[in-house]
């Protein structure tokens, strides 16, 4: 790897397995849970944060010397708002089923405490160039248990793989019963519970302390 | 009748749109802060307050102020700038919005009602980035909602929120004494929980409204 050093590889890998963001830190769950009934959204929405947040930490990594400290939050508020704006835009004029499909949740990116807590944890303190590396890094973290949330309730609940027929279910024929289970609410929550159950085991560091 | 139809959107938005268990809306905080009971009495009244001034207010500049043709009331200027369509900026002015009413709330709790304002503490501010209130927001947008509708979706939705943490609370006090199996411990067992009180919040999706 002539292009990374050792520090920067591992900025841009940590958060996926050893420092994940949804299942050690807890951030950004909210839209994990809701746009993963399917996969093709999901994909977007996995793409559109990971862009929201490395363009953020980059942006505002360049401007932090600038920033007056009382003020960093709103200015950092702006400029993800303004990039989720961007975001949202090309969506709807380039991929509309989808950004109808994904409706508010587009728009939460903006709260989506992923992108807030890099640009105030990393980016204000690193330079731009690790700073857009953690910001990939923690995107693609996110993105590895969004996409894996929606795979499984995608298969189990619908027999299906980005909307291609995988499992034949019964309705048409075939021998699969979908789990209706799956793709409402409370799936959503089992999944994600029996995931970072799993991470745990397998990184019994990871493990909380208390209660 | 119109009161009816208020009455049906308080009721859907607590119990069965309910922000946190259907719509996964503010979840961070929803983990986070729902250790203690009366910690999450706190919060859950910090929301309601919270999204009872943002929901209208968001409302009012959505309809005065980015709605296509909104600008038409703007005296002299009024008939030139009618044909403007600002929605797309709708999601940077919602957020200062939200920032700006939990400053102003925040400093009115701390001059008159000083003894609220302690026992939300860190919460008030914390509640900027709760997705629950852009999410609020946001869907009163989406479903074009008049002014009273939104301040009673609002309210609604905070109840439906603060209903949800607080039990959340009450249940994670009693599993301390439980016996899960170690990696389970603490987040994944939460999220268990948070699971089977969906399919509980379930049931009141049935009711025809």
């Amino acid at each position: 790897m002539a292009i990374m050093s050792r520090e920067e590889r591992t900025v841009l890998l940590d958060p996926f397995f050893n420092n994940n963001p949804i299942a050690l830190q807890v951030l950004g769950i909210c839209s994990a849970l809701a746009v993963t009934t399917q996969m093709a959204p999901s994909l977007i929405m996995c793409v559109a944060l990971t862009a929201v947040t490395a363009g953020s930490s980059l942006a505002v990594s360049i401007v932090r010397n600038y920033i007056p400290s009382s003020i960093r939050i709103i200015v950092q508020m702006c400029i993800i708002a303004s990039l989720v704006i961007v975001v949202d835009q090309i969506l709807q004029a380039y991929a509309f089923e989808i950004s109808k499909q994904l409706s508010v949740f587009v728009g939460l990116i903006i709260t989506n405490c992923i992108v807030m807590g890099r640009a105030e944890g990393y980016a204000m303190q690193n330079g731009p160039w690790s700073s857009l590396l953690d910001g990939i890094g923690n995107g693609l973290g996110y993105s590895l248990i969004l996409m894996g949330t929606a795979l499984c309730r995608e298969l189990i609940g619908s027999g299906k793989l980005f909307g291609m027929v995988v499992l034949q279910s019964v309705n048409d024929g075939g021998w699969y019963y979908p789990n209706g289970l799956m793709l409402i609410a409370p799936g959503a929550f089992f999944i994600i519970g029996f995931f970072i159950w799993g991470l745990r085991t397998w990184k019994p560091e990871q493990v909380g302390s208390e209660d | 009748m119109q009161m009816q139809e208020y009455i049906n959107i308080f009721i859907k938005a607590v119990f069965i749109e309910n922000m946190a268990l259907a719509f996964f809306l503010g979840m961070c905080t929803f983990m986070a802060c729902s250790k203690k009971v009366e910690t999450a009495i706190g919060l859950g009244l910090a929301v309601i307050f919270v999204l009872g001034f943002t929901v209208p207010l968001n409302n009012l500049v959505y309809n005065g102020l980015l709605k296509e043709g909104a600008l038409a009331w703007v005296p002299l200027l009024g008939p030139s700038l009618a044909g403007y369509d600002l929605s797309f900026l709708g999601f940077i002015v919602y957020i200062g919005t939200i920032a700006a009413t939990v400053q102003l709330l925040e400093m009115l709790l701390d001059r008159f009602v000083p003894k609220l304002y302690v026992a939300l503490g860190v919460f008030l501010p914390l509640i900027t980035v709760n997705c629950a209130i852009l999410g609020a927001v946001l869907f009163m947008v989406e479903r074009d909602y008049s002014f009273t509708e939104s301040v009673v979706f609002g309210l609604g939705n905070g109840v439906g929120w603060a209903l949800a943490i607080v039990a959340l609370a009450a249940i994670r006090e009693k599993l301390a004494y439980s016996n899960i199996p170690d990696g389970l411990r603490g987040l994944g067992i939460t999220f268990i929980v948070t699971g089977l009180m969906a399919i509980g919040f379930l049931a009141f999706s049935g009711i025809q409204l």
